[in-house]
């Protein structure tokens, strides 16, 4: 197993992770903000990413912070904004070419690291608050963004599927916020959230690619020190939803096809001990093309281009996703809910079993070669709080049976069915 | 087997061509799990007349024929070939574009068992009545995904905007109705004529022995027979430089606007160096003036023309080429009229050498950071390879541009009769 290995430092206000790896032609920063999913400040903590990035003190405008980045050979910098179960979590995500392969003898990434630390602690700001301008602009910005959400019906059902389900849960906050809170948004307040956050979120900083320890750990010393906190984490854990009656809803849109969207909840989450056999089942069901979702609905019955599945791993999910015509509707979802019950009887091979567990392997083993999935997986575990070696995550999958996978498929229970269809709802 | 050291970027490529006229190239990256293979034809969505392999007249095939065909190879007459990948712990997939076809797979073990795979299931076509008429259901649910997106509505509406005769014109899944039309002898011709060894292009990169795996290739090849194939003859319909049509609009169910503004790119005289030098120019052109850095874009988004969405490309390839810019707005009229004054006042304008080198710097970095992934090493070797260009030469080639040839080629580029705009508009 070629993962490199993680050094973690408890820092000043500030957890740092530093991965030394060959793998790669450049260096990868990335800080992550945490703090629990929460209707009070979510507008803002999705507005925040936009303004961050758009102008400092020391680069007062967005020409002028680009033009600074592009001169450190077009060094990447970008961030959003994302739930992990019913946590919030902002990423930073910085990306600078190795100064190994430039012929230029510049201090590219310490002049790159000084740009990040003045997005993050020294954002274009005075005694008033934001430039009044850009948080007017990024609003206007946002707001479009929250109405643009229907153009893509795909993530538009899905958000549907998830309100319609977690209805009453955290989980099924919006990300990108509400239109209602704009009204209460403006340089001074947002300004005021931002210190909050800067001051109280658990901060943690990756590094990863072909560095030398000590210079790096120096280097972020020197960036991402916080003197004002003692980078507590006061993690939420998810809540598991009531028991009720299986939902099932119908919107109409004006679309060609229909999306179907079924929501399932595994009642397993990330760090629990049959969390490995979770993916081998979702192997199986619809994580690849090899899988019962995919013969049976596009394969045998050609109903769908796509018919897939996947988990959300701290809240406990499994949601199914397939486009098909709106009269296909009931035959599709029966279909669907007939390879749920095969999983549940056991209704598979040992050499799927087997099969699944080689293909869990390979995408982890894949994702682990890029460094952002890397740091990804590395995070997941520390916001589960459990730290195991990708050697032994590797065993854990391998040691799968067919016996735990009917069991994970036991456990699994049907929650909500989802379906956006044409306003003729496939009545010719 | 010769191998090409690039030092400066610490890489090699080994190349040999087989026998029967197929080109091989890997690259050794032992620091990687991930192993990434892609094997492409030079044959895509615009090779639609041609005069099939020993046949004297030309014939025209059903649009959309090349990409119904990519999803037949993986069909056989006992089973699908994305079972064989997954039992060998691979994920596998395949993607058709205006001027290639290619198959693909990526996987942490078993690497020779998965190139043999993928030489051999490209390579042993199985084409039924039955599973022809099966898979029309499933690629009309992929055109109709495509019809709901707006952006692809609004990509493809901008080239049909452009080109008035060329089979660019024409979407690469083809329509519900043309796919009717393909029958199992279309699919044999079509593939007996493009997927000739001498017409393709192997390329393997990641953690593999450069040696034996092209011993390995070599035995593979040797042990198939294959006829010889004579030079393939493919006609184009005359196409003018002007565009076809100055303006287009279609209507959707979008909650905001979108405005694209095509420029119709002339390719035909130039060769693969040239064809190079104009892409990556008219990439830091635009990106000096319409990426963030940029005035024109801090101009039209201050005014509210333009928001994040806005995004801009330059596709040239053997037989057309184009520019596109735009995005979501909700001045849909202004932001056209203004993005084509910008674009003619190009030839006025100045860059400086100061500015020139940032942009220089920008591309170089953005090409270092692509580097590190395999998939783009793969895919755009092959692409730069079937132009007569080595993709490792970007970086010279970047080094060597100056504001001369900026200049230069503004002075020819930006003509009235060669920009359209095209736009979507939401319902009443």
């Amino acid at each position: 197993m070629k993962i490199s290995k993680e050094s973690v430092y408890d820092k000043q206000g500030y957890r740092l992770h530093i991965l030394p790896s060959k793998k790669y032609k450049t260096v990868s920063i990335v800080a992550k903000l945490k703090s629990p999913l929460k209707r009070k400040g979510i507008t803002e903590r999705a507005l925040l990413p936009h303004v961050l990035q758009k102008a400092t003190n020391k680069n007062p405008n967005v020409r002028s912070l680009q033009s600074a980045l592009e001169n450190l050979y077009g060094t990447g910098f970008s961030s959003d904004g994302t739930k992990k179960g019913e946590n919030h979590v902002l990423s930073f995500r910085m990306e600078v070419v190795n100064e190994a392969y430039l012929t230029n003898q510049e201090p590219i990434l310490e002049r790159a690291m000084q740009i990040f630390s003045d997005v993050l602690f020294d954002p274009k700001a005075d005694s008033s608050g934001f430039d009044e301008t850009i948080v007017n602009r990024e609003i206007q910005t946002l707001e479009q963004k929250i109405k643009s959400i229907k153009d893509d019906k795909m993530s538009y059902a899905n958000m549907r599927l998830i309100d319609h389900m977690c209805e009453n849960e955290p989980y099924a906050l919006h990300v990108h916020g509400y239109l209602e809170d704009f009204k209460n948004i403006n340089a001074k307040s947002l300004y005021e959230y931002y210190q909050e956050m800067i001051n109280r979120d658990l901060l943690d900083v990756y590094i990863t690619g072909d560095v030398d320890e000590a210079e790096i750990e120096k280097l972020a010393d020197q960036f991402f020190s916080r003197s004002s906190s003692d980078n507590s984490d006061d993690h939420q854990e998810s809540s598991a939803g009531e028991k009720r009656e299986v939902k099932e809803i119908i919107e109409k849109e004006d679309v060609n096809q229909g999306k179907l969207h079924i929501g399932y909840r595994t009642n397993i989450k990330f760090g629990d001990d049959d969390y490995y056999a979770l993916q081998v089942f979702n192997g199986i069901f619809g994580g690849f093309p090899s899988s019962k979702l995919f013969m049976n609905v596009r394969e045998k019955h050609s109903l769908a281009y796509y018919a897939a599945s996947r988990f959300e791993s701290h809240k406990g999910l499994l949601l199914v996703f397939s486009g098909v015509d709106p009269k296909d509707f009931d035959q599709a979802k029966n279909i669907i809910l007939e390879q749920m019950e095969a999983m549940k009887s056991g209704d598979f091979s040992d050499d799927q079993v087997n099969e699944s567990t080689e293909q869990v392997i390979n995408q982890l083993q894949e994702t682990m070669d890029h460094a952002n999935g890397l740091i990804e997986v590395l995070y997941h575990q520390m916001l589960s709080g459990v730290s195991i070696p990708a050697k032994e995550i590797l065993e854990n999958v391998r040691k799968v049976t067919k016996a735990d996978v009917i069991n994970v498929a036991k456990k699994i229970e049907l929650d909500t069915v989802y379906f956006l269809t044409s306003q003729k709802g496939g009545e010719e | 087997m010769k191998e090409h050291v690039y030092e400066q970027l610490n890489e090699s490529v080994y190349q040999e061509t087989m026998d029967n006229g197929l080109k091989v190239f890997l690259l050794s990256k032992p620091e990687m799990a991930k192993t990434y293979g892609i094997f492409t034809t030079n044959y895509g969505s615009i090779d639609q007349t041609f005069t099939p392999i020993g046949k004297e007249d030309k014939v025209t095939v059903p649009e959309g024929i090349a990409h119904f065909l990519e999803h037949k190879l993986f069909e056989k007459e006992d089973r699908d070939v994305f079972q064989d990948f997954t039992k060998l712990g691979a994920s596998a997939n395949a993607f058709t574009s205006f001027t290639k076809t290619a198959y693909l797979f990526s996987a942490t073990s078993q690497i020779e068992k998965n190139v043999d795979t993928l030489l051999n299931f490209v390579q042993e076509p199985y084409f039924s009545k039955a599973s022809v008429d099966k898979e029309k259901g499933i690629i009309a649910q992929e055109i109709r995904m495509y019809d709901d997106q707006p952006d692809w509505r609004a990509f493809f509406g901008t080239i049909q905007s452009m080109y008035d005769k060329h089979p660019v014109k024409v979407d690469i899944a083809g329509t519900v109705e043309s796919i009717q039309e393909i029958t199992k002898d279309d699919l044999y011709t079509c593939y007996e004529t493009f997927y000739h060894p001498s017409n393709m292009v192997l390329f393997v990169a990641g953690n593999i022995n450069p040696e034996k795996m092209m011993d390995q290739i070599r035995a593979n090849q040797d042990s198939k027979d294959f006829k010889e194939l004579p030079d393939i003859n493919r006609f184009y319909p005359e196409e003018s430089p002007s565009v076809a049509k100055a303006e287009d609009s279609i209507v959707m169910p979008v909650t905001t606007a979108k405005t694209m503004i095509g420029v119709k790119e002339e390719v035909s005289s130039l060769n693969g160096e040239e064809l190079l030098r104009a892409e990556l120019l008219s990439g830091m052109i635009l990106d000096f003036y319409f990426s963030r850095s940029g005035e024109f874009y801090e101009e039209l988004y201050r005014e509210d023309l333009i928001d994040d969405s806005f995004q801009f490309e330059t596709e040239l390839d053997r037989q057309f080429g184009f520019t596109i810019l735009g995005g979501d707005t909700r001045k849909p009229g202004e932001l056209a009229e203004r993005v084509k004054k910008m674009l003619h006042s190009l030839r006025e304008k100045k860059i400086s050498e100061e500015d020139f080198t940032r942009m220089k710097r920008k591309k170089i970095g953005q090409f270092m950071r692509a580097l590190n992934s395999l998939e783009f090493i793969a895919n755009q070797f092959t692409h730069y390879h079937t132009l007569g260009v080595d993709l490792f030469d970007v970086l010279p080639v970047i080094e060597s541009l100056t504001t001369e040839d900026a200049d230069r080629y503004v002075e020819h580029w930006i003509k009235e009769d060669r920009i359209s705009v095209f736009k979507v508009m939401p319902q009443e």
